[in-house]
């Protein structure tokens, strides 16, 4: 991996209480990579992401997309500069229907008059660009962009939101436990978008305990414990019971690991 | 197939239709039926609408199916019918509103006061009407969606609140309908009606009308009105979708609130007087509409369509058994069945994605 990072955060901290669930952790995202991260439970990951994507703001550190700081209180700030994040509950609206749901908090309007004074959608613009950004993904033969979300499937589900993430993250996209819920064929589509998506640019932070899913998509490991980043490797030059055994603290991380 | 693990290997002969996305050739009609009511919420109430309609067309005969019983009908359910819509949005969010009555009733006892007893111009006496309601709603919303308290809690605070607020400050003092008439002739504006054939129409009954298109439109229509259903359906995904919940709550509130205080203008109307002691029960009639109507009482379902069905369905029933001659005890215990079916079709229709 050749270039200056896209994303970084340096020596990030964050205390709830008595608990550091951030104890100066650091954090490097290359350009067109897939970035898997992990950890054992409670080694701070989930809060490390949440840094990144908005949904915390850290006590203390530094983050940097593109070189320049960034201080995000909410994740529509991080959505504005292009971080999209597939949380794994999903945020979707079951009721809401495939369409809405892709556009919801960032909804078109109808342009002139009706648009401007009453405010109405334009459903047809809405609808044609969520077909159009599910099938660009060679997603799913779609019959009914209508239809309401809790009528799909887990992995269509997953789908939908991969492909939300996708469609408007300009920059990086976060995927938190995206395989988690899934069978073993969802699943197995799930890792094929996640390479679309990197093949389209978009490098991706994937969040993930099935380390041969990791293994398998991952160009870079982060490995967090205890509220830092300890090493980051590459699953080519590691075995997947060495990843396990640095992560669970069993093994030292090899020399210059961070260097990676 | 890259990279596939070891175990995946036989994948490849698998099924490869994984995430098509309809299965419309293996439905039994009952299937369909439920993926029709799913997507068309309001037409449970309104088919229950038409046969009621029809059936005491049949029993009473034109005493009841005439322009003028019918319209009738419309001129009862109006009140109701507007107090719904403010109740329809706060249940669409997954909240409940006991005290729209007392924001009614409140409001409408300013109006009152502030001509008869302050002298103020009645317009402008109607805007502080409107406001004082307004306001209420936005307190229930701020408590709500700032402190976080549970809706049912705190309305039925506010609900004691606002009542007795409104009988403090009106000192349980009625206006009377004829002083109304004579200086402020405007505040009963909703209560003056037009006749086409032997059909009557209120002011009041337009007004309804007109109010639940204008919700239907927004909530459809709108960004807002998206984010109210996403909001009763799953709170925390909206929020991490990017809608601000808790700014919409309270607009939704504060909205319901000032609908309410509509409600009071057009209930000085349909009662031609102000009296504190007027709609006492509007709460629970307009969250019996709500539910009739097929709205979900868990939030992000139903359409605003359904609950002015929802009011109607009671209006027919009343007019209609009181035709018959039954006992009126008659009528509440229909609407009671009525309550629990609706509930009991909303629990299968939502089953639609298992």
């Amino acid at each position: 991996m050749t270039g200056e990072p896209l994303l970084t955060a340096r020596g990030l901290v964050k205390r709830y209480g008595r608990v550091t669930a951030l104890d100066n952790a650091d954090f490097d995202l290359m350009p067109n990579e897939i970035l898997a991260v992990i950890g054992d439970n409670g080694a701070g990951k989930s809060t490390l992401i949440k840094a990144i994507s908005g949904a915390i703001t850290p006590d203390e550190g530094t983050i940097k997309l593109m070189g320049q700081d960034v201080r995000f209180t909410s994740p529509l700030e991080a959505r504005a500069a292009g971080i999209e994040t597939v949380y794994q509950n999903l945020a979707l609206s079951p009721a809401l229907s495939i369409a809405d749901n892709m556009f919801l908090g960032r909804e078109i309007r109808k342009k002139g008059p009706l648009g401007q004074w009453f405010r109405m959608l334009d459903r047809n613009a809405m609808r044609t660009v969520a077909r159009q950004k599910l099938s660009e993904l060679g997603l799913m033969t779609i019959q009914n962009i209508d239809q309401a979300v809790e009528t799909l499937s887990g992995g269509q589900r997953q789908g939908v939101a991969v492909a939300r993430a996708a469609a408007f993250g300009s920059r990086v996209v976060i995927l938190d436990e995206p395989t988690a819920a899934l069978g073993v064929k969802e699943s197995r589509r799930v890792l094929e978008l996640m390479l679309d998506v990197k093949r389209r640019g978009l490098p991706i932070v994937l969040i993930s305990h099935n380390m041969p899913h990791v293994f398998e998509v991952a160009d870079r490991i982060h490995i967090h414990r205890l509220g830092k980043r300890i090493a980051v490797v590459r699953p080519k030059e590691i075995s997947m019971s060495d990843a396990v055994a640095i992560m669970t603290g069993a093994m030292k991380p090899p020399e210059h690991s961070l260097a990676a | 197939m890259s990279g596939a693990q070891e175990f995946e290997k036989v994948l490849d002969q698998s099924d490869t239709s994984v995430a098509s996305f309809d299965h419309h050739s293996e439905r039994t009609w009952i299937q369909s039926a439920q993926h029709y009511l799913h997507g068309n919420p309001a037409a449970v109430p309104l088919i229950v609408l038409i046969l009621s309609i029809a059936g005491f067309g049949l029993i009473v005969g034109d005493k009841f199916f005439s322009a003028f019983s019918l319209t009738l009908i419309l001129q009862q359910v109006a009140i109701v019918g507007i107090v719904g819509a403010a109740q329809t949005l706060v249940i669409l969010t997954a909240g409940i509103d006991l005290s729209v009555g007392a924001i009614m009733v409140l409001s409408s006892v300013v109006m009152g006061k502030f001509v008869f007893h302050y002298g103020v111009p009645v317009p402008l006496a109607i805007l502080c009407g409107l406001a004082v309601g307004t306001l209420c709603g936005f307190i229930n919303g701020f408590l709500v969606a700032r402190i976080k308290l549970p809706p049912f809690i705190v309305t039925l605070g506010t609900w004691q609140i606002f009542l007795a607020a409104n009988f403090l400050y009106s000192a349980n003092e009625t206006v009377r309908a004829q002083d109304i008439e004579a200086t402020a002739p405007l505040l009963q504006f909703f209560g003056s009606n037009f006749r086409i054939g032997t059909a009557v129409f209120t002011f009041g009954v337009i007004a309804m009308v007109l109010l639940v298109a204008l919700l239907w439109y927004v909530l459809n229509h709108t960004a807002w009105g998206r984010h109210v259903y996403a909001i009763g359906d799953d709170p925390d995904a909206a929020e991490l979708s990017g809608v601000r919940t808790e700014r919409m709550l309270i607009s939704v509130y504060t909205l319901s609130g000032l609908i309410c205080a509509l409600a009071g203008w057009a209930l000085i109307g349909r009662i031609g007087s102000v009296s504190p002691t007027a709609g006492q029960f509007a709460n629970i009639e307009s969250i019996t509409a709500v539910v009739i109507g097929g709205i979900s009482l868990f939030g992000g379902r139903g359409s605003i369509m359904g609950m002015m069905f929802g009011a109607l369905i009671v209006g027919v029933f009343s007019l209609g058994l009181r035709l018959v001659g039954t006992d009126p005890q008659w009528t509440y215990l229909l609407i009671g069945v009525l309550i629990i079916a609706a509930v009991a079709i909303d629990q299968w229709i939502r089953k639609v994605s298992k």
